[in-house]
């Protein structure tokens, strides 16, 4: 299978995205924002840092690139969009996925470890994990608050459609130890077909034993796994 | 942010205009005011007017005043730095470049440089520092190289003051702020706080970039006939005089300067960098130099005496941020973010085309010439012309008288064992974790990004970063180190120990030294105390750095830290980048497996000169800075190399501020078990309580706490007697405290607690 990059002039988690596929045995290609070739891609990462500055809000701006008409298509049609950081960002404001990311609620940069616990593993991009294990996976972040209305957040959780939330080490609830504050402790979430994936975390910074954690790899693994076997993601993500 | 083509030309007009009416174009002797604003003396000012013949004109005075100032010029440290070491092997380009490189193998080259932002800083903290990250990175990928890492070393007064409080929360948000948003990693650095920076902060920052030797750009603007372009951000009036700036001292407000400093766009200084890198190695790129102090002034004329050719610019032809702007405003602006290129004509289109590609300007500003001359033009109008010669190399030198500071050799003299605090050493050591000097850096270093790259192998917090190239098995280790308690205690002893101390912080990584930036912050040099620090404080270095075998490459000079005529102390910082060939093999600072054994390697002296200790007790700073044997440093370094290339530790920590103890419980807290030690063997003093202090807290230099499997004991031995150092065994890992025998027994989590606690 092969991983599409969405590289937008401020993206910098582009090639350790490519890394991360890479150590996963999976090819990726580059897509420039101005194009809206996908470049066969299966499954299209928009990756972390500043789109276009972002001094707008996060992502306000990326979701009117030619880039992203196609990737809006893409999604719409069942094929796997995951969004990191930033692409989380670009996600919510493409209307992708529901709610927000504001600042943080310490008003400050946050680069530090975090532990998610899975929360649904029937999603596409967490087939591989099992229910409520806990994977150690970094955040960088000054926006990456998740904020939505009661009644969304309420269906988030009915639909199962939060994929991860924030826990401590042993997987007890985070409460005040939250990188960002986000409502219910939500670090990812999939919309309603499961084919899109937002989490504010670094998977891909946590795909070798020499930087601390491998645990990123397993969800590099999941989608490969999926796009690579005999079920397409579109029949993974209905079922 | 791009202004239409007509537009433009209607700025362009417009200024023409504003030039004929507000600055005359008349060669007239300035007077005491003219002189003034741009930081001439009446001498220098004859030098150059008798060196031309005539008088200058109005914009003539500037960009010389520019050209001259101290920032640009180094007219008073000059001198001085000549008698640095700057060769070896393995250095491919050392002082007088945008940033100094050195050979790391494999066909790669390390590129990196330390600069200060200290007046901007002091000034507006949060684009004062910022722009100082943005001026430090395009330093780096001027010369072709990708930045890997980025660095800061701060000093700030004493955090109860909310001033300080304000000054040290912008100038961290404004690193972390251009870092964070360009995608390079801030992996290291450090931060005291002291009185003596109370009206002036100082705020470095470094940066280490990599590329392959073929693509390492110069900025030798050569070839008559070859275009200049200049890429990047539009041109405002920002930062105009902002080198003459650094130059002078603050005033007791240095509100009134604010327009002096930049405002950073990091977002534009991403693609300026992805384009610029995509450029280097292209054949038709002659040459590129970042616009940095005196703005396009200072690198128009650099890059073209550097090419020993001289140059034409036409200031119509330069996008604006703003109309009415005068040649003058043009010329001497500091608005950040652009780069300038001498190109070969052939060049011109593929190097248009990747600006365009990164949605940037590239106009060709004017044309390299063969005349060794600096002309200026308005249009048709010539407003400039200025030999070459006379702006870089006809700095007159100044000549500065020195003496040793009585005051600060008083205290010198004292005797530091004289103080002894009242407090226990279990409760003295709780105290020191909790200092904000010693204590955890997390609250800094978790708001700047340092994992971006995927290639921060070792992060802040313990000795040396660690990160890796191009995923490979070649690594850099990087530090800033520099304690100004021993400088002002003895400048020359004080900079051998920052360069000792970068050097161990490397090699505790497994990694072998290879080179020094560094950045002297001073106070007026025109003092004759501070003058004689300055000078004492390079031979300080030489001797380090001559002993070690590192060169210096690259540096920066910060002078007139003072307020109100009171000075900064000497503060040296030096950046350090080593090598380690295969990561598998790099070493970490803390404990890392129960029932290991723990030694000291290096000397034991009950000492407690210049220490924290002291400091934290009495608010002093006196007696004998530490003890250091270049010779011993040296073997110790080399002993700790081969025993980490033999795979013989598990942990190697360099034993720093606060002495034994806190090394011993930095190394438990960060590898998050504890330690039993002892030290009664230690020394033959009468063992009283000046006895134990100076042995757990003494700042003694030259040692590592190291740990190591037991079964390694013998071979470990054998190692120190080869290597002719001392080595005493000091206890064993494990457990949850923190224990030497009947002296100290604390809690790891108790520990933790203070340790954090000192930024919180």
């Amino acid at each position: 299978m092969k991983f599409g990059i969405a590289v937008f002039p401020g993206t910098w988690s582009e090639r350790d995205c490519a890394h991360a596929a890479h150590l996963a045995g999976q090819d990726s290609v580059m897509l420039w924002h101005k194009e809206r070739d996908l470049r066969g891609a299966d499954c299209v990462i928009l990756p972390g840092g500043f789109a276009y500055g972002d001094y707008l809000r996060c992502g306000a701006m990326a979701r009117f690139s030619p880039l992203m008409e196609s990737v809006i298509d893409f999604a719409r049609r069942g094929g796997p969009v995951w969004g990191i950081c930033n692409g989380f960002q670009i996600l919510c404001e493409a209307q992708l996925l529901p709610g927000a990311l504001v600042r943080n609620s310490s008003l400050e940069f946050r680069c530090e470890p975090a532990w998610l616990r899975v929360e649904n593993p029937t999603s596409p991009f967490t087939s591989g994990c099992s229910q409520g294990e806990v994977l150690e996976i970094p955040v960088s972040h000054g926006e990456g608050r998740f904020v939505a209305d009661p009644a969304t957040l309420d269906s988030l959780e009915r639909d199962r459609r939060v994929a991860f939330r924030y826990v401590r080490r042993d997987g007890s609830p985070v409460g005040d130890a939250s990188p960002n504050g986000s409502a219910r402790d939500i670090a990812g979430i999939v919309n309603e077909r499961g084919n899109v994936l937002g989490m504010m975390p670094h998977p891909e910074r946590a795909c070798e034993p020499l930087l601390g954690s491998v645990d990123g790899m397993r969800l590099f693994e999941c989608v490969a796994a999926l796009l690579n076997g005999a079920g397409t993601f579109a029949t993974a993500a209905s079922r | 942010m791009r202004g239409g083509a007509a537009e433009r030309r209607g700025d362009v007009r417009h200024s023409r205009i504003a030039l004929t009416t507000a600055t005359p174009l008349e060669v007239a002797d300035p007077s005491q005011e003219d002189l003034a604003a741009v930081a001439l003396t009446r001498e220098e000012y004859t030098v150059a007017s008798r060196a031309l013949g005539r008088h200058l004109n109005r914009l003539e005075l500037g960009i010389l005043g520019a050209a001259w100032s101290e920032h640009c010029s180094y007219k008073s440290s000059k001198a001085l730095l000549r008698g640095l070491p700057t060769h070896a092997p393995w250095v491919l380009q050392g002082p007088g470049e945008n940033a100094g490189a050195v050979d790391i193998g494999g066909g790669l080259a390390c590129v990196f440089k330390i600069e200060s932002h200290n007046h901007p800083s002091a000034v507006e903290p949060y684009q004062g520092a910022a722009t100082g990250v943005g001026g430090i990175l395009r330093d780096v990928f001027t010369m072709g190289a990708r930045p890997i890492a980025i660095l800061d070393s701060l000093r700030f007064g004493p955090l109860e003051d909310p001033r300080q409080r304000h000054l040290f929360d912008g100038v961290v948000a404004g690193i972390g702020g251009y870092g964070n948003c360009v995608g390079v990693p801030t992996v290291g650095g450090e931060v005291y706080f002291d009185a003596s920076y109370s009206n002036n902060c100082v705020v470095n920052a470094m940066c280490a970039g990599v590329v392959e030797h073929a693509n390492l750009t110069r900025s030798r603007g050569a070839g008559a006939g070859n275009l200049v372009i200049l890429a990047g951000a539009d041109t405002g009036r920002d930062g105009i005089q902002g080198a003459t700036f650094a130059s002078v001292e603050l005033d007791a407000d240095g509100d009134d300067r604010r327009p002096a400093v930049q405002v950073g766009n990091p977002f534009l200084e991403k693609c300026l960098l992805e384009a610029c890198l995509e450029l280097a190695g292209h054949p038709g790129v002659v040459a590129m130099q970042d616009l940095g102090a005196a703005g396009l002034s200072g690198s128009a004329a650099e890059i073209a005496h550097r090419g020993a050719s001289g140059v034409e610019i036409d200031v119509a032809r330069i996008p604006r941020r703003e109309v009415g702007m005068t040649p003058y405003d043009v010329m001497l602006s500091e608005s950040q973010e652009r780069m300038l290129l001498v190109v070969e004509r052939g060049g011109l289109g593929d190097v248009r085309a990747v600006f365009e590609r990164w949605d940037l300007h590239a106009d060709v500003i004017g044309v390299i010439t063969g005349d060794g001359r600096f002309i200026v033009r308005d249009g048709a109008e010539r407003v400039s012309d200025l030999p070459l010669d006379l702006l870089i190399d006809g700095t007159p030198e100044r000549r500065l008288a020195s003496a040793r500071s009585p005051s600060r050799s008083d205290l010198a003299d004292q005797d530091a064992m004289d103080f002894v605090a009242p407090w226990n050493a279990e409760n003295a050591l709780l105290r020191l974790l909790a200092s904000p000097n010693i204590g955890s850096r997390r609250p800094i270093f978790r708001r700047y990004d340092h994992q971006v790259g995927d290639e921060t192998i070792v992060g802040p917090g313990g000795d040396a970063a660690l990160v890796r190239v191009d995923a490979g098995a070649r690594a850099l280790a990087l530090t800033t180190d520099g304690n100004s308690r021993y400088t002002a205690l003895d400048p020359r002893r004080g900079a051998m120990i920052a360069v000792c101390e970068a050097a161990r912080n490397v090699v505790a990584t497994g990694a072998r030294p290879l080179a020094v930036t560094n950045c002297l912050n001073f106070g007026n040099p025109d003092k004759p105390d501070v003058y004689w620090e300055l000078q004492e404080a390079v031979t300080g270095i030489t001797e380090a750095c001559e002993a070690l075998g590192v060169p210096v490459v690259s540096g920066n000079v910060s002078l007139y830290n003072d307020t109100a005529g009171s000075s900064i102390d000497p503060t040296v910082v030096i950046g350090m980048v080593g090598v380690l060939d295969d990561v598998a093999e790099h070493c970490r600072p803390g404990f890392a497996v129960d029932n290991d054994l723990v030694a000291l390697i290096g000397p034991v002296e009950a000492e407690l000169g210049g220490s924290e200790y002291q400091r934290l007790a009495f608010g002093v700073n006196a007696g004998a800075r530490p003890a250091l044997d270049l010779a011993l440093e040296k073997r110790v370094q080399d002993c700790i190399t081969d025993a980490i290339h033999s795979g013989l530790l598990r942990s190697a920590h360099d034993c720093a501020e606060g002495g034994i103890a806190v090394a011993l419980a930095e190394s438990c807290l960060i590898g998050g078990r504890g330690a039993r030690a002892r030290i009664d063997e230690f020394g033959s003093h009468v063992q009283n309580a000046s006895w134990e202090a100076g042995i757990l807290f003494g700042e003694c230099q030259s040692r590592f706490v190291v740990s190591f499997a037991r079964e390694h004991l013998m071979r470990l031995q054998e190692l120190a007697v080869r290597h002719d150092v001392p080595f005493r065994g000091l206890g064993a890992t494990g457990g949850d405290r923190i224990s030497i025998t009947g002296r100290i027994d604390v809690r790891l989590g108790q520990a933790r607690e203070a340790y954090e606690s000192a930024l919180a």
